[in-house]
């Protein structure tokens, strides 16, 4: 029951018409009706929301205005806080970052038989991976190929993505999934092995593998136990906050800083990986996010301030299904399994508005279209919001089916008297993911040499949209090749000899030369929740 | 204000508006957290939290990030907790009684008090799955221990010293690679791939002009 009586009684209109709407089969947007509420609705179009960069790499380029102050912010060190000659760790393969990427990274890495290290600003695991809760995508069924993963993939993304990328990602995907398995990660299976699989947004084949709606948990929790297995050294707790350079300008290192003591140390490696997931703690445009504690952006202006460009940086996703209610949890993901499982999105009227299956983009627009210029959104005291029909998924599935294939959701919202079984629950677009990211090459390489980067971070995969189920199939394939990659490089260089942070003061600079005044200590590392006025 | 709540927070009391969580209210009272805070959304376990209803008895365990703030609550959070987790060959280790024997032995010295049930976060039978752990049945292991979030509260009650959430993360990782069907489906896919089977299709895609692939993608069939 909800806790607001107008809301039970707005839920009764969507029970009434739950038969009739089960069995309605909402028509697709043309290609047409889609750009244009896109254009009008997508928040990745509100001009006034975005900044021009004026300097570095991708200077002339927009970016939402919260990155840019940071792309264009106050380093937290100078060149003469530390002594870059006498590192405090020594590695080849330093890997930033302790979510699905760096934690793939290092075990291909260490495979290699490299020195391989992960430093993360939290523990290991606290990422967005973790968070994950639909799916994986991989096209391995008869009626599947990776050819129609790639154009659904390419497609979805609004025809943007780098090709080469799309074709790693799609042809690596079921590999990755046997790798994973052989990990010991669980998938839903039938009882002879076939994978059970659903549909996501804007896929054109039921290709999303899950482990209930714990499939990204499952699938960190089995990586990290597998770092911890080999012996991998991680320093948790420890921020990267300048990547340094040698004197020809190619990585070797990073200065970490403790974010409990505050103490900087200085790590040398041949060749580093920025793999610091995404900026959903920006919260750009003020929206809630689905995002962990750690999610600022922090590889991009890692990578940014020493010359890597960013590709796409200015496309954000909006995840269609945040919460709207209740406010402990606003803007918590609610997965889009469960609309592949059958729940449709429902207005104010009792009205199936759209088809629940359209890519992420055009269904959060959508959304926002419903609550504003229609005006057929539920007023929640948070906020407009549309309805979710969690009860249909059993009146088609049959009861059982919510407690089985999504156990988290219904624990989450039965913490505050919502039985998603018995009743529509509430929804509202939240940022989940960063389309774009530092621009890499097909071996996961940046702009700087012996820089890699994979996962959120990295921009280019997903072109201007990205498909549920890509992501988590992104931070592996991509995560593994970085680890490979990087960890072939190392072995073929010696390890750097005289290394710098003139960057910083060069940065500064061209700051200055710009006209650009900001203190903003960057990268932001925690999100500032704290009340300060009192 | 009305509609506010006392907490005590490690033991100090603040007011808070009634309707945050344990978290928001820690941030509300002016802490900047570093350790106990996650992913905020009941999945990753950092926010382990015990508390206690002033002039109750009885221990309450929970997310810090999942659980609304009430009227009288003590509050600790519990950001660590040493969990015993021992190193393994995934690929040398078998599925048998053994395994458990040889890795966690502490399991056997359970004494059913439940303790860690009653503590669980998660709402989980943690007793069970150990249970099912001494008796090598994996598979059940797995399936009872499936949400657990890691976050070491049951651990931190038990008189036996079991560390139940790496127990049970060896369970599903032996289920998941040795005891669960092998999938048919994605070892052909795979052989296939590395065949190079599906080169040409992806190779011939990528070279098309952007107005065709639009087409492609326009009116591509979609399976119901």
């Amino acid at each position: 029951m909800y806790k607001i009586d107008k809301l039970n009684e707005l839920a009764e209109i969507v029970a009434e018409k739950r038969a009739e709407n089960a069995n309605l089969e909402p028509r697709r947007m043309t290609a047409e009706e889609k750009d244009t509420l896109l254009a009008a609705f997508h928040p990745d179009y509100k001009q006034d929301e975005f900044t021009v960069l004026s300097a570095g790499v991708n200077k002339g380029d927009k970016v939402p205005s919260q990155l840019a102050e940071l792309l264009q912010g106050k380093s937290r060190i100078s060149a003469e806080d530390v002594d870059l000659n006498k590192p405090d760790y020594d590695t080849d393969v330093l890997i930033i970052g302790g979510g699905g990427a760096g934690a793939s990274a290092a075990i291909e890495a260490d495979e290699t038989g490299v020195k391989t290290m992960i430093v993360t600003k939290l523990r290991i695991g606290d990422a967005n991976t973790m968070m994950a809760e639909g799916g994986i995508q991989a096209a391995d069924k008869p009626n599947d190929s990776p050819a129609i993963h790639y154009i659904d993939a390419f497609g979805g993304g609004h025809f943007a993505a780098k090709p080469e990328l799309v074709k790693n990602l799609v042809t690596k995907a079921p590999s990755a999934i046997q790798w994973l398995n052989k990990l010991g990660v669980e998938f839903d299976k039938e009882p002879d092995g076939t994978m059970i699989t659903t549909h996501g947004g804007g896929t054109s084949r039921k290709r999303m593998h899950a482990a209930k709606d714990y499939s990204g948990a499952e699938i960190m929790r089995t990586l990290r136990d597998e770092v911890l297995n080999r012996g991998i050294p991680v320093i948790d707790f420890t921020a990267a906050v300048e990547i340094i350079l040698d004197e020809n300008g190619k990585a070797g290192g990073a200065v970490l800083m403790n974010m409990e003591t505050k103490e900087l140390l200085v790590a040398r490696a041949k060749t580093v990986i920025i793999a610091t997931g995404g900026a959903g703690r920006l919260h750009y445009q003020g929206f809630p996010t689905s995002n962990h504690y750690g999610a600022t952006a922090d590889g991009l202006i890692l990578g940014y301030r020493v010359g890597a460009g960013l590709l796409y940086a200015d496309t954000l996703q909006y995840h269609p299904t945040g919460t709207g209610y209740p406010e402990q949890i606003f803007g918590a993901l609610v997965t889009e399994k469960v609309r592949s499982l059958g729940a449709k999105l429902v207005n104010i009227d009792g009205e199936v508005f759209m088809h629940p299956l359209e890519t992420r983009d055009v269904t959060a627009a959508s959304i926002i279209r419903e609550c504003t210029e229609r005006n057929k959104g539920i007023d929640t005291g948070l906020g407009k919001a549309v309805w979710l029909d969690t009860p249909m998924i059993e009146y088609k599935n049959g009861e059982g089916t919510i407690e089985k294939r999504i156990p988290a959701m219904m624990r989450m919202f039965g913490k505050y008297g919502i039985d998603i079984r018995k009743e529509p629950i509430l929804v509202y677009p939240t940022l989940h993911y960063q389309n774009g990211g530092l621009n890499i090459s097909v071996d996961c390489s940046t702009d700087v040499e012996n820089l890699y980067a994979a996962g959120e971070v990295a921009g280019g995969i997903h072109g201007r949209n990205r498909l549920m189920g890509n992501s988590l199939l992104d931070v592996i394939v991509f995560g593994r090749d970085a680890g490979k990659n990087a960890a072939m490089k190392a072995k073929s260089i010696a390890i750097p000899e005289k290394l710098t942070l003139a960057h910083i003061e060069k940065f500064n600079n061209e700051l200055a030369q710009a006209g650009i005044e900001n203190n903003t200590a960057s990268p932001m590392l925690l999100p500032h929740y704290a009340r300060k006025s009192k | 204000m009305d509609n506010m709540v006392n907490v005590y927070l490690f033991g100090k009391k603040y007011q808070v508006p009634a309707g945050l969580t344990i978290m928001t209210a820690m941030e509300y009272a002016g802490y900047e957290l570093v350790r106990g805070c996650g992913c905020r959304n009941g999945f990753c376990g950092a926010c382990a939290t015990i508390y206690r209803i002033k002039d109750k008895q009885e221990l309450h365990a929970c997310l810090a990030c999942q659980t609304e703030v009430q009227e009288g609550m003590y509050v600790a959070t519990l950001p660590f907790f040493p969990l015993v987790k021992k190193v393994y060959n995934i690929e040398e280790i078998k599925p048998d009684q053994q395994i458990m024997m040889q890795l966690y032995p502490e399991i056997y010295a359970c004494i059913g008090c439940n303790a860690c049930t009653k503590a669980c976060t998660q709402e989980l039978n943690v007793m069970q799955y150990i249970a099912y752990a001494q008796r090598g049945e994996y598979d059940k292991c797995a399936e009872e221990s499936f949400d657990c979030v890691m976050c070491g509260v049951c651990s931190s009650r038990c008189p036996a010293g079991i560390s139940h959430p790496q127990v049970a993360m060896l369970a599903r990782r032996l289920n998941g690679k040795y005891i669960a069907p092998e999938c048919g489906h994605l070892a052909e896919r795979v052989d296939e791939i590395e065949q190079g089977k599906f080169d040409s299709l992806i190779e011939d895609l990528m070279q098309k002009p952007i107005e065709e692939i639009k087409e492609l993608y326009n009116t591509r069939e979609i399976e119901k």
